[in-house]
């Protein structure tokens, strides 16, 4: 089986300061992948790196059978590799239904009104705030609509940067279960997580990320059984 | 006091030239709206237009109104491009730099402008220049009304673009959610070229409804530009009903204090106004406080 995503020795960093140190890491066709690492490890820059925000110094990324290392985000987005970015990043002054609406901007645009309505499935409180100013929402339905927003563009692979972050433990659980669903669907997630407990609960396989470099990676059950990570990571 | 035979005029010639400075204020808002930066470019851009609208008209016969519609693509076909070609690359991925890259297109516009065409100032005639029409009691100049009825069809135009369209929403997107936008596979470079096209069109409109009351000579843009920014800092930088009312709410002042100081200090109201903005209400009418 070839790996959705293939990611290869990639570095990446800001101005002088390089983050990621040779990243290897690999994503299967349905599989929920874990990325887990403290502040400041390189999760975020991975995943911006990833979806061609930020420019890979070397190194190599596949989705999907075609290399896309440097390529534009509108051009990875159209291949159907969603970031849902840390901190949400909705549209504070467009309308919830709008928000969806540009979900459904590069892909799937012909399918916009049916994916709405899968969406509005899954977060019902998005349908009753569909006409309400996105910036209005709470925290929890903001994160909805991100993750609602990723969904529009049926994507094939949707990153899942920190959803967790400002969730009060009740939503945190609810999402925890959102994902498996929408894997059970058949999508891949990498989920990029501090939640440790929790994402290697849901994960099929889980990288530790270390300074820019993945320290350790293999099944949950591995990791929990480590005694190094357990102290280091884990806090147990 | 003033008797309302003088005063009411004023007031609806005041809301007629302001509907013009609304269009080019429109412009502005726009691009400052989405690309953070004041187009330095924009006073040469419209001389550019009234020169295109110069030349139509004499070279072809082609009325202003109806170039109009020719110009309006054109123009934003070239805003489109200097954006995507020339002002986004030389900016070097850091969106400030865009600021002093339309300062230099500025310079060059107008210097082109000045060695192709020398500094003289032209006027066109056409039969309509100087007829007017009768509106309760007070005589309009027609080519300002169609100009105002105009200037209100390019703004529902607009209206429509942003709201309904899915460009016009990514526009929007862009604006106040780059990565967001980024993220949801929106090209941004695009966008910016797209608007910055869009301003540069509501240029060319306003080129073909002042040429046949106005003149042209290459620095003429200046003065309306500098007009416009006091209706985008009134109306709210970013925000299109703001650049709207503020524009004719500008134009109503300048007609006033024409009327009370005398036609040559007309313009000492406007920029009273904007102190007076800057000073009590910096956010503007409909901007967002910072």
């Amino acid at each position: 089986m070839s790996a959705l995503l293939a990611i290869d020795g990639l570095h990446a960093g800001y101005g002088p300061a390089e983050v990621l140190r040779g990243v290897d890491l690999e994503v299967g066709p349905g599989e929920i992948v874990a990325v887990l690492g403290s502040n400041g490890a390189g999760k975020s820059t991975l995943n911006r790196a990833i979806s061609g925000v930020v420019r890979a110094r070397s190194g190599s990324i596949r989705f999907d059978d075609a290399a896309v290392t440097n390529h534009k985000p509108s051009a990875i987005v159209a291949r159907g590799l969603i970031h849902v970015p840390e901190g949400r990043r909705i549209f504070p002054n467009m309308s919830v239904a709008e928000n969806l609406d540009l979900g459904s901007y590069r892909r799937a645009t012909a399918r916009r009104a049916q994916n709405r309505e899968r969406v509005f499935t899954i977060f019902p409180r998005l349908r009753e705030r569909h006409a309400q100013r996105a910036g209005t929402l709470s925290g929890g339905e903001q994160q909805m609509l991100a993750i609602g927003r990723g969904l529009m563009a049926e994507p094939k692979l949707i990153i899942l940067d920190e959803p967790s972050l400002g969730l009060s433990p009740q939503l945190v659980e609810q999402l925890f279960a959102l994902i498996a669903r929408i894997n059970a669907e058949g999508l891949a997630v990498l989920l990029v997580e501090q939640n440790v407990m929790q994402s290697l609960d849901v994960a099929h396989r889980a990288y530790i990320l270390e300074n820019g470099r993945i320290v350790m990676s293999g099944s949950p059950a591995d990791i929990r059984a480590n005694p190094d990570l357990r102290r280091a990571y884990l806090g147990l | 006091m003033l008797s309302p035979v003088i005063l009411i005029p004023a007031i609806l010639n005041g809301l007629l030239t302001g509907a013009v400075y609304a269009l080019i204020a429109l412009g502005l808002t726009l691009i400052y709206g989405v690309l953070h930066i004041i187009n330095f470019a924009h006073g040469a851009l419209l001389t550019a237009a009234l020169f295109a609208a110069y030349f139509t008209q004499k070279l072809f016969g082609i009325d202003p109104y109806l170039a109009a519609f020719a110009l309006a693509p054109l123009f934003f076909v070239l805003g489109y491009a200097l954006q995507r070609f020339v002002i986004g690359p030389a900016s070097h991925g850091d969106d400030r730099n865009m600021l002093l890259v339309t300062l230099g297109l500025a310079v060059i516009i107008e210097n082109a402008l000045l060695y192709a065409f020398h500094a003289d100032t032209r006027t066109i005639d056409v039969r309509y220049s100087f007829e007017t029409i009768a509106v309760g009691g007070s005589f309009l100049a027609l080519p300002r009304v169609i100009g105002l009825g105009a200037v209100l069809i390019v703004a529902l135009l607009l209206w429509a673009l942003l709201r309904l369209t899915d460009t016009g929403k990514a526009i929007r997107a862009v604006a106040k959610e780059k990565l967001g936008a980024e993220l949801s596979g929106i090209d941004v470079a695009h966008i910016y070229a797209m608007t910055f096209g869009l301003g540069t069109a509501c240029l060319a409109v306003a080129a073909c409804l002042l040429i046949p009351t106005y003149y042209v000579n290459p620095h003429v843009g200046n003065a309306f530009v500098l007009v416009a920014f006091t209706i985008v800092v009134l109306g709210g930088m970013g925000s299109v009903p703001g650049a709207l009312i503020g524009g004719l709410f500008i134009g109503v002042v300048e007609s006033l204090s024409g009327l009370y100081l005398g036609e040559s200090l007309g313009q000492i109201g406007i920029f009273l106004i904007f102190i007076l903005v800057l000073l009590v209400r910096p956010s503007g009418l409909f901007g967002e406080r910072a």
